[in-house]
């Protein structure tokens, strides 16, 4: 999303991930948001927020100290610019999607909500991005770990039956559909059947 | 997320359930680990989260069926409370009791050091000492101590501000409470950012372990079979399933049993016990679990029966006095206006007619009224021999002199005449 929001606000992310945190901050940078203070460590958290008086918070769900921030709301009376979550049940939609993308906002009570709705929905979106790179990553991992598996099982074949290496992938495939299971499985039960074998 | 109906085919319905990983959680716990959930018919799947925030919000939006909660929390988002009012009911509880308050070594000595006496006797008399620790900090101008809790809607908060009160330390003047996530307390006290805090195991336990701080309260010297969790869910859901529901009490209700049959907590800690719960030690958590709680660091464990109860004293039932009494301290201090009818809402929150409805009562019924000696002759504790009347709650708010300047009684009578 690259439309641009009008008016600067002074946003406070709260991510113990850099590289998600490094993604966002670009993304709100884009967007015409350019005062963007990242803080990844929560110890001494209200003090932060006092000092920097944010407009917007965002903090990822998997971080403990939303409980701080909520504790914030109920002593609202004794900050100069209280915060305040979504409290407008038309907001649903935000708040789940938030949900479901992992993270969460705090906006300055009395702030109107479609100037931080677009920040939010920036902030899922970039999210829901990081998360998909994050798969992305895991995947390609588990496929280079497996590829290195069924070769290290086919070189154990070969050697074990005299055998060429395609034919050796064929036992290997013939074994996965008989059992039902993954090529990668048993490619797996070689090598370790191997090592206790010697 | 699949949702599968028990068909007859031997395919159970799904019931996802969050919850805090607390030595508390263990009914949900032992309900999916001992197959209490299969045997009624539902596949328990448990989710642990990070905060409550989460468990309000990934309940709200029905990522999660139900969860393990603070008893105040079904109340606070049926009220709308800091974030968008939703109908949240408890149909069941958890447990009691399981909370302590510990504070630093040193601000013991110093507590021990003005008024020995009372310091040592714990409990009650305990704040005694430690309002005079305020005073004399007061008169040299130190900075006001700071003590931690776990939620605003918590148990915790409001015993530990009970507590404080009684002995004339007003919770918002003479000192600062502050949120800080379980796990972070030990850490904070150990680094002076933390004079104290209330919370539920293992983390009193641990911090003792540790060597940085005493036990100077337990749940059960404050107020002896005292609500603490409760299950949570939306009232949407629970009307929208009424066979799941009332197989997910049914299991609970075993799984509690089972925690407190006599010899299953062993068990019951080693599950705890296991990365994906609470990864930490067994012998930690047996404390809190077996009754043998050690108060300070090297002592010997002192035996409390009652340090985390499951299922005697009707602690599955989710209790209409408790229900108004969580809510005359969350309008003691100001969390709402108390501008609405008290008897209705604590009706309309926590359900015991769809508990009663899965559960037969066990022979008698809970006496309502906290009075001063329980039925099997134990003194109550109720914060230091008062009692409490349901029926009167109007009352009992009005006698408290500490309490938040905002507190509108006339709001609060009109509302409930």
């Amino acid at each position: 999303m690259s439309r641009r929001i009008t008016a600067p606000l002074k946003i406070l992310v709260i991510d113990e991930n850099p590289i998600r945190a490094a993604i966002l901050h670009e993304g709100l940078r884009e967007a015409g948001q350019p005062d963007v203070t990242i803080v990844d460590e929560t110890t001494g958290l209200v003090n932060k927020i006092f000092s920097l008086d944010p407009d917007v918070i965002i903090i990822d769900l998997e971080n403990p100290s939303r409980d701080v921030l909520e504790q914030m709301f109920q002593m609202s009376r004794l900050i100069k610019r209280p915060i305040a979550m979504f409290v407008d049940k038309a907001d649903g939609h935000s708040i789940e999607a938030s949900v479901q993308a992992g993270v969460s906002a705090y906006i300055v009570d009395g702030l109107k909500k479609e100037r931080v709705l677009p920040i939010l929905e920036l902030t899922v979106s970039r999210f829901n991005a990081f998360a998909r790179l994050q798969t992305e990553l895991d995947e390609a991992k588990t496929a280079l770990e497996n590829r290195k598996l069924v070769d290290r099982a086919k070189g154990i074949l070969m050697n074990a039956r005299r055998i060429s290496e395609d034919e050796a992938y064929e036992l290997i495939r013939k074994a996965a559909m008989n059992q039902n299971k993954r090529v990668a499985d048993i490619a797996r039960s070689i090598v370790s059947a191997a090592d206790l074998l010697g | 997320m699949t949702r599968k109906r028990g068909n007859g085919s031997g395919v159970l319905a799904e019931i996802h359930a969050g919850y805090i990983p607390l030595v508390d959680c263990a009914a949900l716990v032992a309900a999916r680990e001992l197959g209490f959930d299969r045997r009624h018919g539902i596949d328990l799947r448990l989710h642990r989260e990070v905060s409550w925030a989460n468990i309000r919000d990934k309940v709200n939006v029905g990522v999660l069926d139900c969860a393990h909660m603070l008893a105040p929390m079904p109340i606070a988002s049926s009220l709308g409370i800091g974030h968008v009012r939703e109908p949240v009911i408890a149909p069941m509880a958890l447990g009691l009791n399981g909370n302590a308050i510990t504070v630093s070594r040193s601000l013991f000595t110093h507590m021990a050091d003005i008024d020995g006496e009372n310091a040592r006797a714990g409990g009650m008399a305990a704040a005694s000492a430690l309002a005079k620790v305020v005073a004399e900090r007061r008169k040299k101008g130190a900075e006001p101590l700071t003590l931690g809790m776990v939620y605003p809607f918590s148990c915790h908060n409001y015993e530990l501000r009970y507590w404080l009160a009684a002995a004339g330390i007003d919770p918002d003047v003479d000192l600062r409470l502050v949120v800080i996530p379980p796990p972070l307390m030990a850490a904070s006290l150990r680094a002076g950012q933390i004079h104290g805090f209330c919370v539920g195991e293992p983390w009193n336990s641990l911090a003792v372990e540790q060597g940085i701080g005493r036990i100077v309260a337990t749940k059960t010297e404050l107020w002896r079979n005292s609500p603490e969790k409760v299950l949570g869910m939306r009232l949407s859901w629970a009307e929208a399933n009424p066979d799941r529901l009332t197989a997910l009490i049914g299991a609970l209700v075993d799984a509690a049993r089972w925690l407190d049959e006599a010899g299953n907590r062993d068990e019951a800690a080693a599950i705890l016990a296991r990365e994906a719960y609470l990864g930490l030690p067994q012998p930690i958590l047996m404390r809190s679990l077996s009754g043998q709680v050690v108060i300070s660091p090297g002592a010997e464990p002192r035996r409390d029966d009652e340090f985390l109860v499951f299922y005697r004293h009707h602690a599955t039932i989710p209790r209409y006095d408790h229900a108004v009494w969580l809510l005359s301290q969350m309008i003691r201090w100001g969390q709402t206006a108390g501008d609405f009818n008290i008897a209705e809402l604590a009706r309309r929150v926590f359900r015991e007619d769809l508990y009663a409805r899965v559960v037969s009562p066990d022979g008698e019924r809970p006496r309502e009224v906290q009075s001063a000696v329980t039925a099997d002759g134990k003194p109550r504790n109720f914060f230091g021999g008062e009692s409490f009347d349901p029926d009167k709650v109007i009352d009992y708010i009005k006698k408290f002199d500490i309490r938040s300047p905002h507190l509108d009684l006339r709001a609060l009578e009109r509302a409930n005449s």
